[in-house]
């Protein structure tokens, strides 16, 4: 009976210190994957040099990250959407509905997407077109539209080894694939003619949307889990080529030969000058109404912006971020608070 | 019958067709039980092998060791001696410390070349080791001014070619080390700067970002599961025992315990991620209580566990001999007395090892804890209880998963290890509860 009495009380106090004492100490982030290295990296050197706890960081992609951050305002939802892409006018209305109205939209810098295949494969260059007309479902071919005939990457040009044609590319929820789809598969639809004739034949909306529509022989394969899966995959079948993020290339080149881009080997340097021409920018989403609320938060924000952290010298460019040019403005908005304003 | 007259005039000795056959059949299945139980074993040792063979090199660290000397005029500017002052040198003051002393050390000793710069040699030293340093000093400001023996962690990729996951010729083509680099962490080692040992900071420490594998650690998500394991023994154990003993003792057969019933075992088996769903919406969003928090992530269990601990404890209870219960009614025991005084105390090494299994089962647990956000990077050690049950923290399978999703090839061998933690957790629950059975079972 004792023991009983004992459980009773404890779980008393606890219910009691849980609904009473609800101050929550440690900052709350959650979102893309592709942040999330550099967010911990932040967190982590936050910890050690301010009095405030060790922000905690969840992953869940960045559509999941910015749901939470409009789940509402109070101490038991989040406090920063990590994203790897922008911020939708969705994400916007589903906020202010549940009355998070001022978001503070911070840009950290850019991240390459590169394209790499087995370290003892053969050498690629790749251009958009060079895509395009390996993975889609319909190419031009002699002036006409046929379905994609081409096994091997010499079909696809001359000047590529006559390797057969697999792609390990990232599935759709991932921010990665929206980037591939813009940047790679609809300029080489554009580049290659195929966007024009796709729109003679089908018309302007269904013809754009043919562009990204990828052949379904199994050359192109979607990867769900992350970049360490697709790394598995390409140990498992030398032929294939994968797409990555640059940060996790620069950790593995070891293992991996990275293809250049119309000619442009990706790296920090080529991403930050814009001759690179597959990256995006990483945003974090501040809800405004926890600034002073959560204790830590401004500084936590400042300081992961700051020229220590997301600098061209800073850990975050070591780790493969490619620093944005206008930190300076970035800096003087994140300490000013200003919200962001509509979508343009 | 018919058998006895085919086998007449036959001798016994002699085996006629159909004991043939009959043999012949138990031969067969007895191969193709053998053969299930070779493939369990042999899926078994995979396992086994794998998890071993990559794990067990994250129990063992590489360690630089050098005297680092504390300048006073560059930790403490003021002179002062105030730890508030001296905070302000961040760790990135600190690290370019240990680098001055890296190299001074190096030059002593002849080590240095024109191959590796001052930041190459500082690079052999872990980026956890500046805040180790900054701590050390923060905590005991007396330190400035002397030179100190610092024992720092050494980078991952300089651990990784003692442990022979990195080579020369990997260095040549990896961006982050170069093969001057471990030449030189080579001779270190030889002049006994470097060395190779036990790595209790694997099992105590926290997880660490993607820039410093070297010290990721288990010590957050040991916590967390600790605390998840208290609350679903405190919790799930007596609602389990005492829903059990009604249903089975005392509550009437019929529509509606027959419908609690089905329901029961139907819940045992539901995907433990609609817990995870359950756990959000009512604890969290309903409720109110910490997001990533053990309290949250205990309660979750503790609702996927119960079905388990029900149905173990009904068929410990079921197991005790009428004849017990009859006896002990028979002498004008009342109800309540026949089954808190004979039933239960005969019931219960059957349901302590269905608790156990139903604990064990909820620690190697991670759908569920994915959405009530405890699948997330947590550094700082939750506080001692109770207050610490609404810490943020982490959870051992959780940690594992988190490993494996990471950049650095580092990590690999750190999530193996993860594994090697929890299968000995789960290892020694399970011996418990033999233990238990072994010594407490009665026969009838």
């Amino acid at each position: 009976m004792k023991t009983v009495k004992f459980t009773v009380s404890a779980l008393a106090i606890i219910a009691a210190s849980a609904s009473g004492a609800f101050a929550r100490d440690q900052i709350q982030t959650a979102g893309s994957s592709t942040v999330l290295p550099y967010a911990t990296i932040v967190a982590e050197a936050f910890g050690e040099n301010f009095d405030f706890p060790t922000p905690v960081v969840e992953s869940g992609g960045s559509g999941a990250g910015r749901k939470k951050l409009c789940e509402g305002v109070g101490e038991n939802t989040i406090d920063i959407a990590n994203s790897s892409s922008r911020i939708k006018q969705s994400d916007i209305d589903l906020c202010a509905q549940n009355g998070v109205t001022e978001i503070i939209e911070v840009r950290i810098g850019y991240d390459g997407i590169v394209f790499a295949s087995d370290i003892n494969g053969a050498e690629f260059a790749f251009t958009p077109a060079d895509w395009y007309n390996a993975l889609a479902a319909e190419v031009v071919k002699d002036g006409a539209l046929v379905a994609n005939p081409n096994k091997t990457w010499a079909d696809v040009n001359p000047a590529m080894p006559a390797q057969d044609l697999l792609a390990f590319i990232p599935g759709t929820k991932h921010g990665t694939r929206e980037v591939f789809d813009e940047k790679v598969l609809h300029a080489g639809c554009k580049a290659s003619g195929a966007e024009e004739a796709l729109i003679a034949a089908k018309g302007e909306e269904d013809g754009k949307k043919a562009c990204l529509a990828l052949r379904t022989d199994g050359v192109s394969v979607d990867i769900d889990g992350d970049y360490t899966e697709t790394l598995s995959r390409i140990d498992a079948n030398k032929n294939a080529i994968g797409v990555f993020g640059l940060s996790f290339y620069q950790n593995n080149t070891d293992k991996l030969r990275v293809a250049t881009m119309d000619g442009v080997v990706p790296s920090v340097e080529s991403i930050a000058s814009g001759d690179y021409p597959v990256s995006r920018p990483l945003y974090f989403y501040v809800k405004k109404a926890h600034l002073g609320v959560i204790p830590g938060l401004q500084e936590y924000i400042d300081f992961f912006v700051s020229d220590d952290m997301a600098g061209p010298n800073g850990p975050l460019a070591a780790y493969g971020l490619v620093s944005d040019p206008e930190l300076a403005a970035t800096q003087a908005m994140v300490a000013a608070g200003t919200p962001m304003g509509p979508l343009k | 019958m018919t058998m006895h007259a085919t086998n007449m005039g036959n001798s016994l000795y002699k085996t006629d067709p159909l004991t043939k056959r009959l043999n012949a059949a138990e031969a067969r299945f007895r191969i193709y039980g053998m053969a299930a139980v070779a493939f369990g074993v042999l899926a078994l040792v995979g396992l086994l092998t794998s998890a071993l063979g990559t794990g067990v090199s994250a129990f063992r660290q590489t360690f630089v060791e050098i005297p680092v000397m504390l300048d006073a005029a560059v930790l403490d500017k003021s002179g002062n001696r105030n730890p508030e002052e001296m905070a302000k040198i961040t760790t990135i003051g600190y690290a370019k410390v240990l680098e001055t002393a890296m190299v001074a050390e190096l030059t002593e000793r002849g080590l240095l070349n024109d191959r590796v710069s001052a930041k190459d040699a500082g690079g052999l030293i872990s980026k956890e080791a500046p805040a180790q340093l900054r701590n050390m000093v923060l905590a005991n400001p007396e330190l400035l001014g002397t030179t100190v023996e610092f024992r720092a962690l050494a980078n991952g990729r300089v651990d990784g070619f003692f442990k022979g996951r990195v080579t020369m010729e990997s260095a040549a083509l990896d961006s982050n080390i170069s093969p001057a680099q471990l030449e030189l962490a080579q001779k270190m080692r030889e002049l006994g700067l470097l060395s190779v040992s036990f790595n209790w900071g694997f099992i105590t420490g926290p997880d660490a970002s993607e820039l410093r594998p070297e010290a990721a650690g288990l010590g957050v998500a040991i916590l967390g599961s600790l605390y998840m394991m208290i609350f679903v023994l405190v919790l799930a154990l007596p609602l389990g025992v005492a829903a059990s003993i009604y249903l089975e003792e005392f509550a009437p057969q019929n529509r509606f315990t027959d419908l609690i019933e089905v329901n029961i075992s139907n819940l045992a088996a539901v995907p433990s991620i609609v817990f995870g769903i359950l756990g959000l919406a009512v604890f969290i969003n309903f409720g109110g209580l910490p997001q990533s928090s053990p309290l949250v992530g205990g309660l979750v269990l503790t609702l996927m566990t119960l079905p388990t601990i029900i149905i173990a404890t009904r068929a410990a209870l079921k197991a005790v001999p009428p004849s017990i219960k009859d006896a002990a009614l028979g002498i004008g025991a009342s109800k309540t007395q026949t089954v808190f005084h004979h039933v239960l105390p005969l019931a219960m090494p059957g349901i302590l090892t269905g608790a156990i299994i139903g604990l064990a089962q909820a620690l190697g647990e991670t759908a569920p804890l994915l959405l009530i956000g405890m699948v997330a990077f947590v550094r700082d050690y939750p506080a001692a209880p109770p207050e610490g049950f609404l810490d943020p923290a982490a959870a051992l399978p959780v940690q594992v998963y988190n490993f494996t999703q990471r950049a650095d090839p580092a990590f690999i061998e750190r999530a193996s290890g993860a594994i090697i933690v929890l299968l000995v957790f789960l290892l020694a629950m399970n011996l418990l509860a033999i233990i238990l059975r072994r010594r407490f079972e009665r026969r009838w």
